[in-house]
């Protein structure tokens, strides 16, 4: 039984590595290489989940070891509550995206990029999966390289555009930070335990065990782009297909979550400043997150940073599990970490969701840009409802599954506020008034995306001839938004992947605290949703009795104005302003506005934009000085092999004189 | 809770309404020196928009239509998990207080829809304005919650507010008052009153809720300001429950103390709306911040 999970697991792996490669030999014109991508990734994904169903249904943690060893250490992989946890999502969100290629970006269309882009998407799945399985370092660091460099290649799949190669190297530079960092981690923890296992309870002093964790959360929330580390994120996120933002976004930066989980369940306890440092690390980033937001023109972008957003939630989760671990409340500690795991999946159906709407919206207009959208509803009905529930999950709203996962946190940050005392007391009190905040604004970024793409008048001719969407992409459009529905009419259902998550987390919260069914409140939320959605109903059978159709249709009323255009109509920069002025503190945003005077003015344009103020006002700068200093080193860079074989055997030999020896 | 409990007071919740609008309106007309309309115009208004016939814009699709269903079905959602009379409200389990807050962002979110899908730009300044100001009121109404959540230790708000308040105002007399303080001007900004809003006027640049009705009529019309009416009442009852201790004594001398209480708060907004002016926009989100800073010292007092 444990070892057929395992294999299962690592079956999708195989399959989700090798879905693009037959493609490489098939002609490249004819659509059925990416639908036979999109059956081996939908093949793992069913592998995947009956590995989760095994796992959430009681199936006992197994390890496979692979015929292959470090330093006299069998390199492992394994399959436990918290790698099912995150294996169903990326198989699933996976399988939908190639899906969904299959009408968005077929090789038909992109003859240049589309073939390699299949290998580096299923290879990135497969890296993915490989990190969250894996049970010793040299595998995770296998799985982590395979990840960065596939992701590398899927985000610059279009890399004749300047900005998609300029995105490319910006991730590329971040993910060799984080390699490095984590590199760091792993050393530093066989230094002190004389093993690579990730599994089970390191044997290292807290001190030690502390140092570890703050190296790899460095390298793990670069990953998942927490701010400030999130300077990859946002241009990542909007040059990629949109299937590989989806998974990007859904998926990959998850893996920085995992990390940390699986890290804060291998090291000796944290000190309670730990936890309360990583929920105020994830409170500036969603509160930072969903404010830059707020500015966004650029559909993908505005997306991209709401990821920001929602992995600060996770963190908010992730820190209150740690510090109510170390207060030894465990309560507090359940509530967190059911919240953070159950939004990992919740942002990964969400925002899989919206980053398939914005492609699809792309894909009929060629318009990526909110102000030269509007009107879409007439003519992509299906995109836009679907668009309109990926909307409602993310900002939190009843009856839909982001709430679901916002209310354990809440009721978490409620009990820590009522139960301690002193400084997470403070600290509890402050997280609450961020998320509300961050409910607030989040409101009004979505109801403005989604108001400016897809309803008023088209601002543009591109929007005015938009078409609907193939059934190949709406499809796992209608999935995502279903499950949104589900979870959050009926958490239950999540509940036995959850219980075994938290499980091995913490197998003695799991075994001595109380239960999550009693501590979350799935029951009432399935109350609550079954009560809105019945007045819901109501509320429509009265109108539809009330109102006589078919009603007579005429111009909206423009107050008395004669020729209202739809350039009139209220644009996203307008819709934000406000807000915008309010956070400029925080924001800095630029504006180009020409000067309106006189009876007869001259036409004039107004040019509004919010730079990322890390990447574009710190690291960037730092970098191009960095470059400029480091111009007199260039002799060592001679372009030939030899010479870099060279600097590698010195290093090594350094290395060797320098160390004691005592590695082997 | 019986069902019939629950069914008086969903009942109460889509016909007391009006009757508190009319309260508002007849306070302001003798406050101006007027005789004002009968008490009950609210309702006679609300019977002529549901027997009327509707015109829709060219524009707009099924979201203009789900604005107005969405406000009156999660408004009186909301009503069931305020107490009126009763010690607990017919819905009621830890962690409602969440929903409260966030089933008005729903009925909001398409509410500012509906106005941005009829294409009118004065609809989407209102819906903008809508959504900026209420996003600046989260906060505030969050901390006076977390107030009370400190000196009850309940997560539901039955538990908060259900049981006798003398109690919690002996207790915690100052950060009760400064959150019910707060609680009152998210009640002014959230049901668009003056000073934030007026309800009255008719100049379309100076609104935020009405200007987002301008393209509905007849019973969706009447929908939207059912819906927006119940809101008032049930944000009312909120801190009335907070604000005055009701008798502890038979049930219907209770509720009897509540629907005086609820009255009584409407003569208190209509007074209030009598003697101050609107603010101008840009000073509105400077009084919602100073409410959230005025909970925040409240709640500074109980765990300092």
């Amino acid at each position: 039984m444990a070892i057929v999970s395992a294999a299962l697991a690592v079956a999708a792996i195989a399959l989700a590595a090798v879905s693009g490669l037959p493609g490489l030999w098939l002609a490249r014109e004819r659509p059925a290489p990416d639908r036979l991508a999109a059956s081996l990734l939908g093949l793992g994904a069913i592998c995947a989940a009956s590995a989760a169903l095994l796992v959430a249904a009681g199936a006992p943690d197994a390890t496979l070891a692979l015929p292959w060893r470090v330093l006299g250490e069998r390199v492992t992989v394994g399959l436990d509550g918290l790698s099912a946890f995150f294996l169903l999502p990326i198989f699933g969100i996976a399988s939908l995206g190639s899906l969904y290629a299959v009408g968005d970006f077929p090789a038909a269309a992109h003859p240049r990029n589309a073939r390699r882009l299949r290998v580096a998407f299923g290879l990135l799945a497969s890296g993915v999966g490989l990190v969250v399985i894996a049970r010793h370092a040299f595998a995770f660091l296998a799985g982590w390289e395979l990840m960065a460099l596939a992701c590398f290649f899927s985000i610059t799949a279009e890399d004749e555009r300047e900005e998609v190669r300029r995105a490319g190297f910006v991730y590329l530079a971040c993910t060799r930070a984080s390699t490095l960092a984590l590199t760091g981690a792993f050393v530093l923890l066989h230094s002190a335990s004389h093993s690579f296992a990730l599994d089970g309870l390191a044997q290292i002093d807290p001190a030690t065990g502390r140092a570890v964790f703050g190296l790899a959360l460095v390298g793990f929330a670069l990953k998942a782009g927490a701010m400030p580390l999130h300077l990859w994120l946002p241009g990542a996120h909007a040059m990629a297909p949109s299937h590989v933002s989806a998974l990007l976004s859904g998926v990959m930066i998850k893996v920085g979550i995992y990390g940390i989980l699986r890290m804060a369940s291998l090291l000796p306890p944290l000190a309670a400043g730990d936890g309360a440092g990583i929920l105020a690390l994830g409170a500036v980033s969603a509160v930072a997150g969903v404010a830059f937001a707020l500015g966004q023109h650029p559909l993908k972008r505005l997306l991209a940073y709401h990821s920001i957003e929602n992995i600060g939630i996770i963190l908010m989760g992730v820190g209150l599990a740690l510090l109510g671990r170390s207060l030894g409340n465990r309560e507090v500690e359940l509530l967190g970490i059911a919240s953070a795991l159950l939004h990992v999946w919740n942002h990964a159906l969400f925002k899989a969701l919206l980053f398939f709407g914005a492609g699809s919206v792309i894909h009929a207009t060629g318009e990526g840009e909110l102000d030269r959208l509007g009107g879409l509803a007439h003519r992509m009905p299906a995109t836009a409802l679907l668009f309109g529930v990926g909307a409602v999950a993310i900002c939190g709203l009843p009856p839909l599954n982001g709430f679901v996962s916002e209310l354990l946190l809440y009721l978490g940050l409620l009990h820590t506020l009522v139960e301690q005392g002193g400084a997470p007391r403070m600290l509890a009190g402050a997280a609450v008034v961020a998320l509300a905040l961050v409910g607030g604004l989040a409101a009004a970024c979505f109801v403005k995306a989604f108001g400016v793409v897809f309803l008023g008048e088209p601002r543009s001719a591109a929007a005015a001839r938009a078409h609907e969407s193939s059934r190949s992409m709406l499809a796992p459009m209608a999935v995502l938004a279903l499950l949104c529905v589900a979870i959050g009419v009926a958490p239950q259902i999540a509940a036995p992947s959850l219980e075994a998550a938290v499980r091995s987390f913490d197998p003695g919260l799991a075994a001595a605290g109380p239960g999550l069914r009693e501590v979350a409140p799935f029951d009432s939320i399935s109350l609550g949703a079954a009560l809105l959605l019945g007045a819901l109903a109501a509320a429509a059978a009265v109108a539809a009795r009330r109102v006589r159709w078919p009603a007579p249709r005429d111009a909206t009323w423009s107050c008395g104005y004669a020729e209202p255009s739809p350039r009139m109509q209220v644009t996203a920069s307008s819709f934000a302003d406000t807000l915008v002025g309010i956070l400029r503190w925080l924001l800095w945003p630029e504006v180009d506005a020409a000067r309106v005077a006189g009876p007869f003015p001259e036409p004039a344009r107004l040019d509004t934009r919010l730079p990322d103020p890390v990447l574009d006002r710190v690291a960037l700068p730092v970098a191009r000085r960095l470059a400029e200093a480091s111009t007199r080193l260039r002799w060592v860079q001679q372009g030939h092999l030899h010479a870099y074989v060279l600097y590698i055997l010195i290093a090594v030999v350094v290395a060797l004189l320098t160390t004691r020896g005592d590695l082997g | 809770m019986t069902p019939l409990g629950a069914i008086a007071h969903l009942a109460l919740a889509v016909l007391l309404p009006p009757l508190l609008l009319g309260v508002i309106q007849r306070t302001k007309a003798r406050m101006a020196g007027r005789r004002g309309a009968p008490l009950l115009q609210p309702y006679y208004d609300l019977a002529k928009l549901f027997s009327k016939g509707i015109v829709l814009s060219r524009t707009t699709t099924w979201v203009f239509l789900a604005g107005p269903v969405v406000a009156v079905a999660t408004a009186s959602l909301a009503s069931l998990l305020v107490p009126f009379g009763e010690k607990a409200a017919p819905v009621s389990f830890a962690g409602d207080l969440v929903l409260f807050a966030y089933l008005f962002g729903l009925g909001r979110f398409f509410t500012v829809a509906a106005a941005l899908d009829t294409g009118s730009s004065f609809e989407g300044m209102g819906g903008a304005r809508e959504a900026t100001f209420s996003a600046l009121a989260e906060p505030a109404l969050f901390l006076s919650l977390l107030v009370l959540v400190i000196v009850r230790q309940s997560f539901s708000l039955s538990g908060l507010v259900g049981e006798d308040q003398s109690a919690l105002w002996a207790t915690a007399g100052v950060p009760v008052a400064l959150a019910c303080l707060s609680l009152f001007v998210v009640l002014l900004a959230e049901n668009s009153r003056i000073p934030f809003d007026d309800p009255t006027t008719h100049l379309e640049l100076t609104m935020i809720h009405e200007v987002m009705l301008l393209d509905h009529s007849g019973p969706l019309l009447g929908l939207a300001l059912l819906g927006a009416a119940q809101k008032l009442l049930v944000q009312s009852a909120l801190l009335v429950r907070i604000a005055v201790p009701l008798p502890d004594g038979p049930e219907p001398l209770r509720w009897a103390a509540f629907l005086a209480a609820i009255l009584a708060l409407g003569v208190v907004i209509g007074l209030v709306e009598s003697t101050m002016a609107r603010l101008r926009l840009r000073q509105v989100p400077m009084l919602l911040i100073a409410a959230s800073l005025l909970s925040a010292f409240g709640m500074v007092l109980l765990v300092r």
